[in-house]
């Protein structure tokens, strides 16, 4: 009784400290900004490994679901003679939840587990220590750079992928299927709101992007520096990403679309 | 860095493409495109019952949209819904006797507002209200009359 008591206090304390670095680190990498701002370089090279390298996966993807949602809706919506109304389908579950959730999660397979990947070989390697060594502060010169490009490929490949995908319904929906293609966008355009939907989809992302960057340097730079750390570090980015992307999804959406 | 100017044209190209895209998610999947973007004037009609009706529901007329619903207001003197319009400036030619009525689009489709126009030589202004107006159809009092209907017929 008394072990099951220490081991619960004691996972408590751990995963209070791990709560703490994580802050602190946030906070460091956050005031990192302005330094990397005026480098915009660094920030460059980043978005290229973040964002231009994720830009295929999200897109294909993008459109695969697109096409799904197309069938599916299709093959449901006809039973009631409502295929009019497809566009508007694939275009909410898009831009809303999909878009958002699933190319965040594609993000933090593809770029996260790179960037923890990454990060953690750096340290086990000691090429952070090496720098500070130099009197460059990794924070600024590796992180920060890391944090800001994911945070702002993010919002741009969620919109990407729901773009892609409305695009794909269309060819499905229209195409195959015979839905009439100025009913499909006509309706969609009605039914979509700007601010409710769109914005709000926008801003799911920017969170999403926040967190799986977070979450993924600190994972990295928080590695016991072997190699079976690394490894672990990365598993737990993919995991805690998914969690908290899911999570966080579900809040986000209780607060935006609960009247 | 020899492929500095490589990369900066790709990560340029995914920037334009993200922005495209929010761009087109914008402009030709949601209603923003026609946000505001007319010039219109309110015209305000009072109904019994307005039902489903919404703000932003359409105000058509012949079966083409020439304006939106702007707000739903209760009257609490007359016990009515005071309803008010805005019809875009092109269609400034609405006869003062003009009657309102709210149709579902289908039978489960959403609530909107029909204008009949009528003869007279005077059209509507802003704030003018419509005098005629015919109340939203409630699907369950339709129903509840006909049932009772054929149940007192039945005796």
């Amino acid at each position: 009784m008394i072990r099951i008591l220490q081991y619960l206090g004691k996972s408590t304390r751990t995963s209070f400290t791990k709560l703490g670095r994580a802050t602190y680190f946030l906070l460091q990498t956050v005031s990192g900004i302005p330094s990397v701002l005026l480098r915009p370089r660094l920030l460059l090279n980043q978005l290229y490994s973040v964002g231009v390298l994720s830009f295929l996966i999200i897109t294909i993807s993008g459109l695969f679901v697109g096409m799904v949602l197309g069938l599916q809706g299709y093959y449901t919506l006809s039973d009631f003679g409502a295929e009019e109304t497809l566009g508007v389908m694939v275009a909410a579950s898009l831009v809303r939840e999909l878009g958002p959730v699933v190319s965040a999660l594609l993000f933090a397979g593809r770029a996260g587990s790179a960037l923890t990947a990454e990060i953690g070989l750096m340290k086990a390697t000691e090429q952070l220590s090496g720098m500070e060594m130099m009197a460059v502060d990794p924070i600024k010169r590796i992180i920060t750079p890391r944090f800001l490009a994911g945070l702002l490929a993010m919002p741009l490949l969620a919109a990407l992928f729901s773009a892609v995908g409305i695009i794909g319904g269309q060819i499905i929906g229209s195409g195959l299927l015979g839905v009439d293609e100025g009913a499909y966008w006509s309706q969609m355009q009605a039914s979509i709101d700007f601010h409710d939907d769109i914005l709000n989809g926008v801003i799911k992302s920017i969170v999403f992007g926040f967190v799986t960057s977070w979450i993924a340097l600190f994972e990295g730079s928080d590695a016991i520096p072997t190699s079976e750390g690394v490894s672990r570090a990365t598993t737990r980015t993919v995991v805690n990403s998914a969690f908290s992307i899911l999570g966080l999804d579900f809040i986000l959406t209780a607060l935006m679309f609960g009247e | 860095m020899q492929h500095t100017s490589t990369q900066d044209t790709l990560v340029g190209l995914f920037v334009a493409a993200g922005i495209v895209g929010l761009f087109f998610l914008s402009m030709q999947v949601s209603n923003l495109s026609s946000f505001g973007d007319e010039e219109s004037y309110t015209i305000i009609a009072r109904f019994e019952n307005s039902g489903g009706l919404k703000v932003k529901s359409p105000v058509s007329a012949a079966g083409v949209k020439i304006g939106k619903v702007s707000s739903i207001s209760f009257d609490p003197k007359t016990y009515q819904s005071v309803v008010h319009m805005s019809i875009y400036t092109q269609y400034n030619t609405i006869p003062t006797d003009t009657s309102a009525s709210i149709y579902t689009a289908g039978l489960l489709g959403e609530q909107y507002v029909n204008l009949d126009p009528g003869g007279s030589e005077e059209y509507l202004q802003q704030d003018s209200a419509i005098e005629i107006t015919q109340s939203a159809i409630i699907l369950e009092k339709a129903i509840g009359q006909f049932l009772f209907k054929s149940a007192a017929e039945k005796k």
